[in-house]
């Protein structure tokens, strides 16, 4: 097909070329590389971010700092980030997972997006280069603004380390052992004395992104990690969402079995903890 | 249209050819190079059919633009047999009757070749995990697995490890 290919020579450069409609970011190519082969775009130019150098991951302390062209292979190996392998693992296979990149992650219509629902529930930070400013959102902020943004290349994504045995996440799927998701729960849940504070909750695959369960968090926020939060949480599961049909499930599906793994991963968690 | 130079090393030699940018290496290989064994089952990125390995990791090579692999090192199942020989795996899929249409065959053997090039002593969960990204419609996949883990122990020059 006609398809012209340029490397990407700085983020600024990037956002230029990325103006004009028919022109994308091309990272990992395991999504956008298949709508072309599929014909399901009609992208006929892609802008390689392979030569910007924006693969790496960097830790100082407590604070990790991602660049968007690092690959769900580099994550899983990390020494430091050991909490997000089973995130990096539920996703695609071995091949898959050696070419898809957090930047990528970020950008993938639901279901898909794992990567993103555990760095929503970790209060991730992502930057944002744009043609005359850079930018940096809340991951939260970028998934609500992300179709409407003018031209940008996210460039890092940071976050915090969470706290031994604070960080749980499940994948829920039909066929094992890898496929996309029909519920994907991430959940935060530092506790301050016996109680939660601030927990966050990230719900995949339950909107066209990756949301937080804030009515979820509201009943556990402040409260012991106990079968009644637990089941006031899962009561509102899905009150900040809007699941969608697609081959995997049916919203009606998701919104059913919503409660049920979140009382898991909580049931979990408690276990864990206590 | 624009039409750009690549090379890259593939199964141990140079190769230089002019293509249109938007070419797949799965598109190079098949039918510019007729290095048919990778094969083209889904398009999409995921039945793993068209698994190579470049710099020794596998990829998708329906998802990998061949411009992309501008210097690196590109290995298909062409590449196993080395001097004639078949490779270990190749045996041990042929001996343990792995194959049965052969359509997932190379994809599976790059994926195991991946695993027993860094891990020559996995487990069968290990095994697992290293061709679930590679579908087979025939065998049910036991007599891939028990391949993979024969390959291993022969290679080893050992007893095979327990399942």
């Amino acid at each position: 097909m006609s398809l012209a290919l340029h490397a990407a020579q700085s983020p600024r450069e990037a956002c230029s070329r990325i103006a004009k409609r028919e022109a994308r970011l091309l990272a990992g190519g395991t999504l956008l590389v298949s709508e072309i082969n599929n014909e399901q775009t009609a992208t006929s130019v892609l802008v390689d971010l392979g030569p910007l150098n924006l693969r790496g991951i960097k830790i100082t302390g407590t604070q990790a700092t991602i660049g968007a062209m690092t690959t769900m292979a580099d994550i899983a190996a990390h020494p430091k980030l050991k909490f997000l392998k089973p995130v990096a693992e539920a996703i695609g296979g071995p091949a898959v997972r050696n070419m898809a990149t957090v930047g990528g992650n970020l950008h993938a219509e639901t279901p898909y997006g794992d990567l993103g629902v555990a760095l929503l529930a970790l209060d991730a930070k992502v930057t944002l280069e744009m043609a005359k400013q850079r930018k940096t959102l809340s991951l939260e902020d970028f998934f609500a603004q992300r179709a409407k943004l003018a031209a940008y290349v996210l460039t890092a994504v940071s976050f915090t380390l969470p706290g031994a045995n604070s960080f749980f996440f499940v994948k829920a799927i039909r066929r094992k052992p890898v496929s996309a998701s029909v519920i994907t729960i991430a959940a935060h849940l530092p506790v301050k004395g016996k109680k939660l504070a601030h927990p966050r909750i990230a719900l995949g695959a339950m909107a066209p992104h990756p949301v937080r369960a804030k009515a979820a968090e509201k009943a556990l926020d402040g409260k012991a990690l106990d079968e009644a939060t637990i089941a006031a949480a899962a009561a509102v599961a899905t009150e900040d969402c809007a699941p969608q049909t697609d081959p995997y499930a049916s919203a009606w599906y998701r919104r059913e079995i919503a409660p049920v793994h979140l009382a898991r991963l909580l049931q979990q968690a408690a276990g864990k903890k206590s | 249209m624009s039409k750009i130079p690549v090379s890259f090393d593939l199964n141990g030699s140079e190769v230089g050819e002019i293509i249109d940018s938007g070419t797949t290496l799965l598109s190079l290989l098949r039918n510019k190079l007729a290095l048919t064994a990778t094969k083209s089952g889904c398009n999409q990125g995921t039945c793993g059919a068209c698994t190579v390995l470049i710099d020794g990791a596998p990829q998708l090579s329906c998802l990998v633009l061949a411009a992309r692999c501008e210097g690196k090192a590109v290995t298909t199942l062409e590449g196993v047999v080395e001097n004639g020989e078949l490779h270990p795996l190749q045996r041990a899929f042929m001996n343990g009757f792995a194959a049965q249409c052969g359509f997932c065959t190379p994809g599976m053997i790059m994926a195991a070749k991946a695993l027993l090039d860094r891990n020559p002593t996995p487990d069968r969960d290990e095994v697992v995990d290293a061709i679930s990204g590679n579908i087979c419609r025939c065998t049910g996949y036991e007599p891939i697995i028990d391949a993979i883990l024969s390959a291993a122990a022969e290679m080893r020059g050992g007893k095979r490890k327990s399942a």
